[in-house]
């Protein structure tokens, strides 16, 4: 589904990505970890197709074709969804609106008929309760003064609707306390499929056990420096990043 | 301040003193008054703080014609039928160029106790009320408007009494001459514990550089409840000022919303007096603009009592080289304590060559009160639409998306639901025709 060969990106001229080799296959869920500035939002952005990066070398392949040749749009339409580590506040726009307006837009794209907003209602009231949001977050701005627990469940509704083919969760974790990461785990896992994979990146090894990779790969310095299994993210959890890091140099 | 141009006086003052001492001798001190203050005073200038962004001499420019007689074009109800508003299911007042229109007007049956008129055939007694709340303002246009005014909308809520329809004002301006200006006072009387809600509209049908100056006193009872809607939608050429003067009673709620989208210049002088405890003033405005237009609002919100609230909120959509002014002042009174007033202006820039200018001001001479103030001026958020780009929305629907959300945020706190549906539609409508999303 998803072929990295020797990507490369950064920041106006300062090297971020030097050389990512990653490859997901249906069904899989990949987990990728490492320390604070080791590149890990940087490799969910520019497969978002967020402004600012340059991708320098390499190439990034989804279902055989290049993935970085797409508005982030196409993206998201054909199957790519990105769970934002901050979500963004949006004032005056109503979350159903926005929500439909998207849902219909991949529908469209994937020669589906558009929901109406009574079906569209339907739909997704069910997924609000599965994820504990109050009937009255339809009526409320896109994540406008939503808590932080509210923004990533909002993220999770969003890809539940979305019905990604792909999913990247960015820090989907942090700033969650333990009730709400259950919650958004649970979310993701109803998710899993044998059609769909997901690539969760994470600081910690605390949402693992929620969301149980089949591989993780630990990412240092803009390169994955070690790949395995996920008993690899106990020992991480237990040994820290520092072993690794000194072992790879 | 500079001299009125007298080179060319198209209606001489003495003149047109006579006609209007025929409409209320009780009146004239106020418009002698008045007319003093302004040979005094002149038309302002940028020197003035108050008129540092908003340069009116293009109106001083103008040949002096106020509209002491209705204009010769009478105009019929077909030419009402379409306009903003001109199918809501209220009482409708209707003035043309500064003139009750009567065959244009629909009254329906009010509560005993509410009055809605206009201000002419209404006044007995209240001759000494008019200029209660607005004389002490240094504002030449309010003083213009004293010496000349010719009518205008009274309204008066009788204590418990509600409005059972929305009241809306109607003002049209027919004027074909440069410098025609319809001067317009309204007095708003809300008793104790009243409510209603009444809308003011200003259009043109002319398209000569008309001037509208309305002064509008509104004095709001213990308990009242009032929403007011002012939606300017003049044309280009027209220059629109109008001062809002009112005084709120206690535990009184006030939301006054200002929809400016019209005219070549437009200020709105907002004056609040929060003058009596628990009162909660929301004032709530939003200006879209584009070519040469500006528009300005400048306002005063004057906490005089303890445990009071008050909101101001504008927002603004600024395109071509046109210019958006906010002047917002928050004075808390000594002994205002456990005051809450909020205020904040944004501005969204969508052409390079678009200005804001944006003045909060806090004065604050009691010590336990919660004030705060935020201005913003930039462009789209680029992050706003990352992020509505990759949930599968293409650029213009985005951009399109966040600019309706913008105009939404001040547009959804109207409370009367038609009013909202209609205003909603509009900006929707006046955003797609008018901005460019690619």
């Amino acid at each position: 589904m998803l072929q990295i060969k020797n990507l490369q990106a950064g920041i106006e001229d300062k090297p971020i990505l030097k050389g990512i080799d990653l490859s997901v296959n249906a069904g899989e869920v990949h987990a990728i970890m490492g320390p604070n500035g080791s590149g890990k939002s940087t490799l969910a952005s520019v497969l978002a197709g967020r402004d600012g990066f340059d991708v320098t070398g390499g190439k990034a392949l989804y279902n055989g074709n290049d993935l970085l040749d797409l508005a982030p749009e196409e993206r998201a339409r054909e199957g790519v969804f990105l769970a934002f580590q901050y979500p963004v506040e949006i004032p005056g726009v109503n979350s159903t609106y926005f929500l439909r307006s998207a849902v219909n837009a991949v529908r469209t794209h994937r020669g589906e008929e558009e929901l109406d907003a009574m079906n569209f209602l339907k739909a997704v009231k069910v997924k609000m309760k599965e994820l504990g949001l109050g009937e009255d977050f339809l009526k409320r701005p896109v994540n406008a003064g939503f808590s932080g627990g509210e923004k990533k469940r909002n993220e999770i509704l969003q890809m539940t609707m979305l019905d990604p083919r792909l999913a990247i969760l960015d820090e989907t974790d942090s700033g969650l306390d333990i009730d709400a990461l259950r919650i958004v785990a649970d979310g993701v896992n109803r998710l899993r499929r044998d059609d769909n994979a997901q690539v969760v990146i994470t600081h910690y090894q605390r949402l693992l056990d929620y969301i149980v990779p089949d591989f993780v790969h630990v990412l240092n310095d803009g390169c994955i420096i070690k790949s395995g299994d996920k008993s690899l993210a106990l020992e991480l959890e237990e040994k820290g990043y520092d072993w690794l890091i000194k072992e790879a140099a | 301040m500079s001299q009125v141009d007298t080179a060319n006086p198209a209606v001489e003052p003495v003149e047109a003193f006579t006609k209007l001492e025929q409409n209320g001798a009780a009146l004239m001190p106020l418009r002698k008054a008045g007319l003093a203050r302004f040979s005094e005073s002149g038309y302002s200038t940028l020197r003035d703080e108050d008129w540092r962004f908003t340069n009116v001499k293009p109106i001083a420019e103008l040949p002096f014609r106020p509209t002491i007689d209705p204009l010769g074009q009478g105009i019929g109800q077909d030419q009402l039928g379409n306009v903003t508003f001109g199918q809501l299911d209220a009482d409708r007042l209707v003035f043309v160029d500064g003139h009750f229109n009567a065959d244009l007007s629909q009254i329906g049956d009010q509560p005993s106790g509410v009055t809605v008129t206009h201000l002419v055939s209404g006044l007995a007694g209240l001759e000494r009320e008019a200029g209660s709340l607005s004389g002490g303002d240094d504002n030449p246009f309010v003083a213009l408007n004293d010496a000349f005014f010719t009518d205008g909308a009274l309204i008066r809520i009788a204590d418990n009494q509600c409005l059972t329809k929305p009241v809306h004002l109607l003002f049209v301006t027919t004027a074909g001459k440069d410098g025609e200006a319809a001067h317009i006072r309204n007095w708003i009387i809300a008793g104790a514990n009243s409510q209603g809600t009444i809308i003011e509209s200003h259009l043109s049908l002319g398209q000569a550089a008309t001037v509208t100056n309305v002064v509008t006193e509104t004095r709001i009872g213990d308990g009242a409840n009032l929403e007011h809607v002012k939606f300017q939608d003049q044309s280009a050429k027209a220059f629109h000022l109008a001062s809002l003067h009112s005084e709120l009673g206690r535990d009184a709620r006030y939301a006054f919303h200002s929809i400016a989208l019209g005219a070549r210049l437009s200020r709105n002088n907002l004056r609040m007096r929060l003058a009596k405890p628990g009162i909660e003033c929301v004032l709530n405005g939003l200006y879209m603009m584009r070519g040469q237009q500006l528009a300005d609002h400048h306002m005063i919100v004057e906490h005089a009592a303890p445990h009071c609230d008050s909101h101001e909120y504008f927002n603004g959509i600024l395109d071509d080289q046109s210019r958006g002014v906010f002047h917002g002042r928050i004075l808390v009174q000594p002994g205002a304590q456990k005051t809450d007033a909020k205020q904040t202006n944004k501005n969204l820039l969508l052409s390079d060559d678009a200005t804001a200018n944006t003045k909060p001001q806090l004065e604050i001479y009691a010590d336990d009160v919660k004030c705060t103030h935020g201005a913003t001026i930039g462009e789209m958020d680029d992050d706003s639409i990352f992020y509505l780009r990759t949930r599968g929305l293409d650029p213009s629907t985005a951009r399109r998306m966040l600019l309706h959300g913008f105009a939404g945020e001040i547009v959804e706190r109207i409370r009367h639901d038609a009013v909202r549906e209609e205003l909603d539609a509009l900006v929707w409508g006046r955003l797609e025709a008018v901005h460019k999303f690619d």
